[in-house]
């Protein structure tokens, strides 16, 4: 038995490196070589090193060719809205859905969480869309990545609202605060933690999103995804292997260094609620 | 006269009726039924029901209607048409390989997904400093597009790709296997990938999960001289449910309604054998046939309706029998 775990010990931070290597170390040494190449080396990618590297070059070229600052622009611009609205409406509903019972509002709970399951209808989302003049325009894109996503926060926060106690209101409201105040003092200071979570996930869905935005905006707005499928669909035509990698990592890369100063965060922020 | 001498009975009478400490009580008590509804009024809700009305309820309405209609981008009008939709798809079989297609691809990324995941959080339980690093490196996938991880395999998976690169140099031969080019294999293949790039998530969950497990328990199982797999196989995994629960209904639900990884893959191909319900509704949307497309969508939505549901519930009566 003993003799066994000191195999185990020394088995496990081989197993763990080759994991890694082969993993993660592969694929993304692909990314990075081939982004380094010039086109004639990359039109067949492969783990050789590039024989001169000008990732730079090609970062430049891909940036200014993919549209990068206005698919960057264009991703905050659906993001920051969307997940600011989802989660304020969504903490408004979530905190008289926990509060208060009723069966009417048993139902309305129901139906208002079951968008973490059901698919959005894309096709007739675009219907929608045209009939409200919204079609192609970050408002349009911003209300369906709303209506997706409220689910999500109406169910975290109201399971989250009904572990406040209520005489933290109640005392608020012996001082006299109506249930705006009550709500913005007392009850949204203490959501934090959940909302955090919530922002996370919501953020990753958003940014990296490119189904619905095909659909939503198509070709009349700039997300990163979004200029990622562009450039590729060209790409991959011409065997432009170099400049869809350097869009690849230029597209990771802000959501990479958010992860690295905030990964614990993250990291505890996903998998909290997961297991009870 | 009488107004002066009005108030001072008044308060007189309260006292003598409540004695104490009762003014300060019997205001709330008669006031709390109506000021509780007040407390949370109910326009609250208004804001968030709206946005769900016109951006998701209003939508899937929709769905029912125009699924039986000829919507198209080559006529200006729109009729009903009936089940014509439904007929047309379901004689050329595009219907059913689709659902097939989404449901072997949904059940393979389940599984993969889960083994994966489960092998990492085992493989990097103890928490020494490479262990740490190395659950933050299997959770950089999971931050990344997935179209992005798509085209990074579409390039690693070629005939003349890296893998076969790799696997030549070991066993010493040629290799070009055309791993995305299977009409059988393929569904496979791209299932790993997409179970590779959420694998991290699970391998986080089952940690976390991991460490709820009680050490005493772990302890007694070894006392009793269970081995690490016994004691993995009949205690551990069992104490995971919550975890696991957890973990296959998301990798159900995300790989069900899956478009990016598949799309930047194969896009649907070899012969339409990787094709999923999102994929078939973008292909057939932007050839213009909207109602096509919009059928499909109902399809996809009743498939997850009929499925998730059940699914949910056996796995959390498994919960509950634990």
């Amino acid at each position: 038995m003993r003799r066994r775990r000191s195999l185990a010990d020394i088995a496990q931070p081989i197993v763990t490196v080759l994991a890694l290597v082969l993993l993660l170390g592969v694929p993304f040494w692909l990314v990075i070589s081939t982004a380094g190449k010039s086109q004639a080396e990359a039109l067949n990618p492969n783990l050789a090193p590039p024989s001169q590297w000008q990732l730079f070059e090609n970062l430049a070229q891909v940036f200014t060719e993919g549209r990068m600052a206005l698919a960057f622009g264009g991703s905050l611009l659906v993001m920051i809205p969307a997940v600011f609205g989802v989660l304020i409406l969504g903490s408004m509903a979530a905190w008289v859905l926990a509060r208060r019972s009723s069966r009417g509002l048993a139902v309305v709970y129901a139906l208002a969480i079951s968008g973490i399951v059901l698919p959005p209808a894309v096709v007739t989302i675009v219907l929608l869309l045209r009939q409200l003049g919204l079609a192609g325009t970050p408002v349009g894109m911003i209300g369906v990545y709303m209506g997706m996503y409220l689910s999500t926060v109406i169910f975290f926060v109201t399971g989250f609202v009904r572990t406040i106690p209520q005489e933290l209101e109640e005392a608020a409201r012996v001082d006299g605060a109506g249930p705006v105040k009550v709500f913005v003092r007392i009850i949204l200071p203490l959501l934090m933690p959940v909302l955090a979570t919530a922002t996370i996930l919501i953020c990753l869905y958003i940014w990296n999103d490119v189904f619905y935005a095909l659909f939503a905006v198509g070709g009349r707005l700039d997300t990163l995804p979004l200029n990622l499928f562009q450039v590729a669909s060209a790409g991959l035509y011409l065997q432009n292997w170099h400049l869809i990698f350097a869009y690849i990592i230029l597209m990771s890369l802000p959501l990479l260094l958010v992860f690295a100063f905030a990964q614990r965060k993250i990291i505890s922020g996903v998998t909290s609620g997961a297991v009870k | 006269m009488k107004g002066g001498t009005n108030p001072v009975s008044t308060t007189t009478t309260r006292a003598i009726v409540a004695p104490g400490a009762a003014p300060s009580l019997a205001s709330p008590i008669s006031a709390r039924p109506r000021g509780r509804r007040q407390d949370h009024p109910l326009w609250f809700l208004l804001p968030a029901l709206a946005v769900l009305v016109v951006f998701f309820f209003v939508p899937t309405l929709f769905n029912f209607i125009y699924a039986f209609t000829d919507w198209s981008s080559f006529k200006s009008g729109i009729s009903f048409v009936g089940f014509d939709n439904f007929v047309a798809l379901f004689a050329n079989g595009t219907l059913l390989n689709s659902l097939r297609v989404t449901l072997v691809y949904a059940v393979l990324v389940a599984i993969f997904q889960n083994v994966f995941g489960l092998a990492l959080a085992l493989l990097l339980e103890k928490d020494t400093p490479l262990n740490r690093a190395a659950r933050v490196a299997f959770f950089v996938p999971v931050i990344m597009s997935a179209l992005a991880v798509g085209y990074i395999f579409q390039a690693l998976l070629k005939p003349e790709g890296a893998l076969n690169d790799i696997l030549g140099f070991i066993t010493g031969t040629d290799i070009s296997i055309a791993w995305l080019g299977d009409t059988t294999w393929t569904i496979v293949v791209v299932a790993l990938v997409h179970a590779w790039k959420w694998m991290g998530l699970s391998m986080l969950i089952y940690l976390a999960g991991l460490k709820t497990i009680n050490p005493d328990v772990l302890e007694a199982s070894r006392l009793d001289g269970a081995g690490w797999w016994q004691t993995l196989v009949y205690i551990r995994i069992p104490l995971l449910a919550p975890a696991i629960t957890f973990n296959v209904a998301t990798a159900l639900l995300g790989s069900m309604n899956g478009f990016d990884i598949v799309q930047a893959t194969t896009e649907g191909g070899p012969g339409g054998t990787t094709e999923l319900l999102n994929i078939f509704i973008f292909r057939t949307f932007g050839q213009g046939l909207f109602a096509q497309a919009t059928t499909m969508s109902l399809v996809l939505f009743l498939m997850v309706m009929i499925l998730a549901f059940p699914v949910i519930r056996f796995l959390r009566k498994r919960e509950d029998v634990l």
